[in-house]
């Protein structure tokens, strides 16, 4: 089993990299960890004419945390995310989520941001993206007829724009990407003070992609009161689907909010659908279940 | 297309021209002779494949080998030292953690990059260690076994 042909480039900086995929259009295909790709190419699912591996671009390897929160770059790898301190400190659900990440060696290779890039409805990544309100930030090579490219553009060419998640996941293995981008980095906000996570999944075998899973955040206010709960559901719907059940926990203690009630709330907006593996009945039954364990266990730690 | 690529593999330099669609592992077996990487579902499910890339575990079938030009990679022919088999090499076959066979190069690189990285995983660690390769023979009690049998002798050893 191989790939079909392609022209392969290597670009050793980032601009090469947007000149390359600028020349390549919608020919071409960013190569990261290649943990989706690959076997996409394997099975001639895909077979891009042009493949623009970034592999070369140590640039982008980096992992960038401050006080508003953690920026992921191209090249950093799960595994990399997985075990920064900074990272896991400042965002505790990237570490939880990257844990339900395939197996540990697929995580050697594949990057968090090429996981937001493929936009798989059943990955976890793209929830924590979508519940936290992060955003993705997508270059390319600028040119004279481009009607963005005024004034502000930057000496070496280069265009940027920050897609929030709440756009940037369009439908199934779909983003907001345009030919000629490349997503350089993800931001993931930190969260609130007294803020507790969870992320929940069922998969038939360790490391599969789930059947359905949960992230949920909840933030006490300062009476300690659940001043905010949000849960994103994945491999329920054909993109990770944000809902916020503040209203149904009814701004009381976390022991005295109905958790099934809320939980029965992020059921309601999920639309699965039957595969080889459940049924979609079955998913939307995991859902309430998953997410009032989630949803109480993030209270839990708020 | 083709490309010259050079790969240090087993410690040894190797220089080699392959088509840019080249899989690592296919470069591995095909290219430098290096049969001992096995080559199962060619989509990254069953581990068989799993080389050490600059020490760490990957799935060679989801690496192109122009991907790696220049890094160093060792695989199941690279585990057994000068004075014969690894710890984890002689674990596996001292509790009879293979049967066919064809799953053991992976598990062997594996399980030699968990220990180098925790020298005494627990039962749950040493399975989420080898939660990516799938045996068919085993039933992976004998494989676990192994994986703290060579935590044993590589402390003894030590």
């Amino acid at each position: 089993m191989k790939p079909a042909p392609f022209e392969y480039h290597a670009p050793r900086d980032l601009g090469q990299a947007l000149a390359d995929l600028a020349g390549a259009g919608e020919h071409g295909k960013v190569l990261a960890g290649g943990q989706s790709l690959i076997p996409l190419l394997n099975m001639r699912l895909a077979a891009p004419e042009h493949l623009i591996d970034i592999n070369g671009l140590a640039e982008l390897a980096t992992i960038d945390v401050d006080e508003h929160g953690v920026t992921v770059g191209a090249l950093a790898r799960h595994a990399q995310v997985e075990r920064s301190p900074e990272a896991a400190d400042a965002q505790p659900l990237l570490r939880l989520a990257l844990r339900l990440v395939a197996h540990p060696v697929i995580r050697n290779r594949g990057t968090v941001v090429g996981s937001l890039v493929h936009a798989d409805p059943a990955a976890e990544l793209p929830a924590v993206l979508a519940l936290l309100d992060g955003s993705v930030r997508l270059a390319r090579r600028g040119s004279p007829e481009d009607p963005l490219t005024g004034p502000g553009t930057p000496a070496n060419g280069t265009r940027w724009r920050d897609v929030p998640a709440s756009e940037f996941f369009v439908g199934p293995l779909e983003s907001a990407i345009q030919p000629g981008e490349l997503a350089v980095s993800a931001y993931f906000p930190n969260l609130p003070e007294r803020s507790g996570v969870s992320f929940r999944e069922v998969a038939r075998r360790h490391g599969d992609y789930a059947l359905a899973g949960v992230a949920a955040v909840v933030t006490l206010d300062d009476d300690l009161l659940v001043g905010s709960a949000r849960a994103a559901c994945i491999g329920v719907g054909p993109v990770p689907l944000v809902v916020d059940v503040t209203e149904q926990c009814g701004h009381r203690p976390p022991s005295a909010v109905d958790w099934a009630a809320a939980a029965r709330a992020v059921q309601a907006g999920t639309e699965p659908e039957a595969d080889i593996h459940a049924t979609a009945e079955y998913r939307r039954h995991l859902v309430a279940v998953i997410a009032e364990q989630a949803l109480r266990e993030a209270a839990g730690g708020a | 297309m083709e490309r010259e690529i050079t790969l240090v593999v087993n410690g040894v330099t190797r220089q080699v021209t392959v088509p840019v669609r080249r899989l690592l592992s296919d470069c591995l077996r095909h290219d430098l002779g290096l049969t001992g990487t096995h080559v199962g579902c060619e989509h990254g499910v069953c581990g068989c494949c799993t080389v050490l890339l600059d020490g760490d575990p990957v799935r060679s079938c989801l690496t192109f080998a122009v991907s790696v030009d220049g890094h160093s990679l060792t695989t199941v022919e690279g585990l057994a030292g000068p004075d014969g088999l690894s710890p984890v090499q002689r674990a596996f076959a001292e509790c009879h953690g293979l049967q066919c066979g064809f799953c053991t190069p992976g598990f062997l690189c594996t399980a030699t990059a968990l220990l180098r990285d925790n020298p005494t995983p627990t039962e749950d660690e040493v399975l989420e260690g080898v939660s990516g390769n799938l045996c068919r023979c085993t039933g992976y009690q004998n494989i676990v076994k192994a994986v703290h049998r060579a935590a044993e002798i590589m402390a003894e050893e030590s």
